[in-house]
């Protein structure tokens, strides 16, 4: 049986990650994202258009150029942009990886669910869900979407039991809080689902990206976090947490 | 069987000189991780911190520390030499005084009176007396150098011919004086000399004949040698301090004989770990002694100098001696070579502190055991001083006995050596192909006359066309330029104690090596993917290149121009092959340019790939800098798809990486390095360098030397310490591609 391929719209390739989930992977960027994210390192991502067309055989072929390299871990990630914006297309992309027998990992924002989505978390092995802060109000001044759209999404993932890394980007004054860590901790308790989190510094290296573009960055004026900023914060949750992760 | 070998298994090692069959008969491999390791001991760290003085020292004063223009090198005319007598376990010094450097001016003596020169001395009229009536390499060279020969290192086509100094390259077997005793390699010698007899004394036997007299006369003075600083090394060593000392010692009268350009060590640290083990069963070491021994010989090996000229430095940053050590590897049975010597030898990079020699080179398979891998990793990300070469690929040609001359060359210890030469400037001559003969940078007309191609555009089919007519030309050129070097070297620098510790039939390679491989594949590209509008100066000659439309660059696992490079080596071994060698050497070929594809790319007009005239080549194989669009991975993919085959003298490739790139924790930076390493390896890859650091780290040592004196970083085939570059290096490494998060 053969169909028309679903054309993914691909931002780049990062054949060398290693931050976005375990070991060595395949990183796909995908084009598009709905969310405009004050913290946002990849505007360039977030138009719908451009990119690179490219069918999931042809990406999957080009992930298999590095299987040599990702050892018992690693595999393919797909970040964004989005990728539940165009879960066709990720859906067809980690089936095939699967068939090939690569390990399948979702960078999101756990934005959308619908059933395609839904079938797309069938054939993902793990997720990177983006929680970026602790309450409504600051999802919809510095996100754009209700912060009920993550959360049904987390519920989704923890009952079909997959595994889950929760990060969030710590943006000094709006997140470094005691508040955001207690609202993590619950997260995690009430989640299984979950076993492990990363908090990341946040960083303005990609200023001048929005300069190029001429978009206004938010959080221009923000301080930068360092690892003197999240250590003793990742140190405080897994407190906590009471040895649970 | 003699005492000293007591506890020792027995085997044909003890029939015939064999170092590999004594260590495939004794050896232990250890697969276990580094937590048996000692620091340095007391006595180790105050000698270091004199050695540390002497270095800063011979920094302030500009790079020399003192010369002896009185004395000419050799294994018997100096005095013996301490750093600190009392306190030293491993004895012997190239000279009198440690980094007084002696002169050397059998390979050519303009060299020596220069480099006398530039660090304000000046050669003795002892010695200047001496070499008067006395032919130097450098003399014969230039007798039977042809106009052409001379015209093409002029315009810089052929470069860095060892012409004027020792060619180096050649590891003598230096484990044989420790396991025999140097009686028991003479007795042998004249043996095999006695055995001439019956063949024929044509000129190749003739000469064989002389070879073996001068290695017997050689091997004689190293027992002297030796003597003078108190050791009968006539026969076997009896313990672990003696088999690293004897080793040394044949090692430093090679350093004392010759002053070849690259002087590797060979390997020695798993032949040394079968005396340790001895040893600490016995009860007369501990662990703390093994390394101190390990660390006193390091050390040794630390202060070893050649005195070169300032231009010599400027081209391959600072004065290396690549004293190349091959670590690991696996054997031909299936048991990992990795010994706790293995960890030991590397180890010195905490004990001593960082630094580019000896260049300590991880023969990687991906059967090593899972520990080491792992040590391995983290040594490369904590100093950036070792390298990695593919033994799955090089066991198959050289057993599991061989080890790294230089950077990248391959050789079976004892039985094979090469002779060495340099490289030649694929882009200058695309660029001379182009104009018809013709050197836009030097103004000089060179190799066969045509005109200049004359077309819009520059037609792909064409251009190659071209480029195969001048490469015939080149490669005939070449081999036939070597083979008067090494006609000459052989006759009038030859290696006698470094060929007394090879078997006296050895097989020998002419390395041959080429410059500026991504320029031109890119360049191939350009004309094949793009447009390509030759710009005419008012000669009619070609010195520039619009390039209008974009075209697949080397670096981004794109076939499309990786086989356009790959088809480069196999059409440049294939054209050299067909010039037969000086003692019938095999062709080999190889891809690195060391530190001087600064000065390759200053002596080259702009090319088609949009490089402009003077700027930097990328070195040895790596893609030209900023062209990888898709990360690391895809730029190692590309530089894998080089064959072996084809470059027999190596692929060397230089990766950098920000610690941030290679993963969140040390651990993880850890495990991905290993797993880079494992992928890029069974992708049949043949070296690759390491460096883990981030780019600020070099502009700040860029702005001040002084404040970073051990930063070692690797580049292509070997290491230095980033101060010992010139500015110009300096800002060729810092505007490399660098591996990072975006």
């Amino acid at each position: 049986m053969s169909s028309t391929p679903v054309l993914g719209h691909v931002h780049s390739i990062q054949t060398l990650g290693t931050l976005d989930g375990p070991g060595v992977r395949f990183v796909i960027f995908t084009q598009g994202c709905p969310l405009r994210c004050a913290c946002c390192h990849n505007p360039d991502t977030w138009k719908t258009e451009g990119g690179t067309t490219l069918d999931p055989d042809e990406l999957t072929r080009r992930a298999l150029r590095y299987r040599e390299y990702f050892g018992q871990r690693g595999g393919v990630t797909l970040s964004g942009g989005e990728p539940l914006l165009q879960a066709d297309f990720s859906t067809s992309l980690f089936k095939k990886c699967h068939a090939v027998g690569l390990h399948t990992c979702l960078d999101t924002s756990g934005c959308i669910l619908d059933g395609t989505v839904k079938e797309l978390l069938l054939h993902t092995d793990r997720v990177l869900l983006d929680i970026k802060y602790p309450s409504d109000s600051l999802y919809r001044e510095y996100v754009g979407c209700s912060i009920d759209a993550p959360l049904a999404f987390l519920n989704y993932l923890n009952e079909h039991g997959i595994p889950t890394t929760l990060r969030q980007v710590i943006i000094p004054t709006l997140n470094d809080t005691q508040e955001n860590l207690e609202f993590l901790a619950s997260l995690i308790q009430e989640h299984p689902c979950i076993d492990g989190f990363e908090l990341l510094p946040f960083k303005k290296l990609c200023s001048v990206k929005y300069e190029r573009m001429g978009l206004p960055f938010r959080f221009a004026d923000m301080r930068e976090a360092t690892q003197s900023d999240t250590s003793p914060l990742e140190e405080k949750l897994s407190q906590m947490l009471s040895g649970r992760l | 069987m003699h005492e000293n070998w007591n506890g020792f298994k027995e085997g044909i090692w003890q029939k015939e000189i064999n170092v590999r069959d004594f260590i495939q008969t004794n050896y232990r491999p250890y697969t276990g991780d580094a937590r048996f390791l000692s620091g340095a001991t007391e006595r180790t760290k105050n000698l270091m911190e004199k050695v540390q003085a002497l270095f800063k020292e011979e920094r302030q004063k500009g790079g020399v520390l003192d010369i002896d223009t009185e004395t000419v090198s050799s294994l018997t005319s100096y005095a013996p030499g301490y750093v600190d007598k009392e306190n030293e376990l491993i004895v012997g010094l190239q000279t009198d005084a440690p980094l007084k450097r002696g002169v050397n001016p059998f390979g050519g003596i303009r060299m020596v009176r220069n480099a006398c020169k530039a660090y304000g001395y000046e050669l003795s009229q002892k010695v200047e007396q001496e070499f008067r009536f006395r032919t130097t390499h450098n003399d014969g060279v230039f007798r039977a150098y042809t106009d052409e020969m001379r015209l093409a290192r002029k315009t810089h086509v052929i470069t860095g011919l060892p012409d004027a100094y020792g060619r180096g390259r050649i590891i003598g077997d230096y484990r044989r004086v420790a396991l025999y005793g140097v009686d028991r390699l003479i007795e042998e010698k004249v043996k095999d000399k006695a055995a001439l007899s019956d063949t024929t004394f044509n000129a190749d036997g003739i000469r064989l004949t002389e070879d073996l007299y001068k290695q017997i006369k050689f091997l004689e003075l190293l027992k002297e040698m030796a003597f003078m600083y108190g050791y009968d090394i006539s026969r076997p060593a009896a313990n672990t301090r003696e088999a690293i000392q004897w080793t040394y010692f044949a090692y430093l009268a090679a350093i004392k004989e010759q002053n070849g350009a690259a002087m590797s060590l060979g390997r020695v640290s798993t032949f040394f770990d079968i005396y340790i083990e001895r040893d600490l069963e016995n009860g007369t070491i501990t662990e703390t002694d093994a390394q101190e021994l390990i660390d006193d010989f390091v050390m040794k090996l630390r202060l070893a100098r050649h005195l070169r000229t300032p231009e010599y430095n400027e081209l391959f940053g600072g004065d290396p001696m690549w004293i190349t050590e091959s670590v690991g590897g696996m054997g031909e049975d299936g048991r990992t070579l990795v010994t706790k010597s293995s960890y030991r030898i590397l180890n010195t990079l905490y004990t001593l502190g960082s630094s580019p020699e000896p260049n300590l080179t991880v023969l990687w398979s991906t059967a090593l055991p899972e520990d080491f891998k792992r040590f391995c990793a983290k040594v490369s990300a904590d100093t950036d001083s070792i390298q990695y070469e593919n033994d799955d690929v090089m066991r198959p040609c050289y057993g599991d006995d061989y080890a790294i001359a230089c950077c990248v060359s391959a050789m079976k210890l004892g039985k094979q050596m090469q002779f060495f030469g340099a490289r030649c400037n694929l882009a200058k001559l695309l660029l001379i192909a182009i104009n018809g003969g013709f050197d836009t940078t030097s103004g000089m007309k060179i190799g066969p006359q045509m005109p200049p191609l004359d077309s819009d555009f520059l037609d792909f089919d064409s251009v190659m066309a071209r480029f195969e007519i001048y490469l015939k030309w080149l490669a005939r050129l070449y081999v036939n330029t070597m083979n008067v070097i090494h006609y000459m070297h052989d006759k009038y620098a030859y290696e006698k104690l470094q060929m007394a510790l090879h078997d006296s039939s050895v097989e020998r390679f002419m390395a041959f090596g080429i410059a500026g491989l991504s320029v031109v594949a890119d360049s191939f590209s350009a004309i094949k993917y793009a447009k390509v509008r030759p710009v005419k100066d008012e000669n009619g000659y070609i010195t520039d290149f619009v390039t209008v439309g974009t075209f697949p660059k080397y670096g981004n696992d794109d076939d499309r121009v990786d086989l356009i490079a790959r088809e480069l080596t196999y059409k440049t071994i294939t054209e050299l092959r067909k010039t037969p060698t000086y003692r019938n050497a095999i062709h080999t070929l190889s891809v690195l340019t060391i530190t001087s594809n600064v000065m390759y790319g200053k002596h080259t007009g702009a090319t088609p790939d949009g490089r402009g005239a003077g700027e930097a080549f990328a070195p040895g194989a790596n893609p030209m800098h900023n062209r990888e669009e898709h990360g690391a991975l895809a730029s190692l993919n590309s530089v894998a798809k080089l064959r072996y085959e084809d470059c027999r003298d190596g692929i060397s490739n230089t990766f950098s990486i920000t610690p941030e790139a290679l993963g969140r924790t040390d651990e993880e930076r850890v495990d991905n390095l290993v797993a880079i390493l494992d992928g890029y390896f069974s992708k049949r890859a043949h070296h690759i360098n390491v460096n883990v650091l981030n780019r600020e780290t070099l502009m700040r040592a860029y702005e001040d030397p002084e404040a970073f004196p051990n930063l070692t970083i690797r580049v292509s085939g070997y290491a230095v310490n980033f101060h010992k570059l010139s500015k110009e290096q300096q800002r060729e490494v810092i505007s490399r591609t660098f591996h990072e998060v975006l």
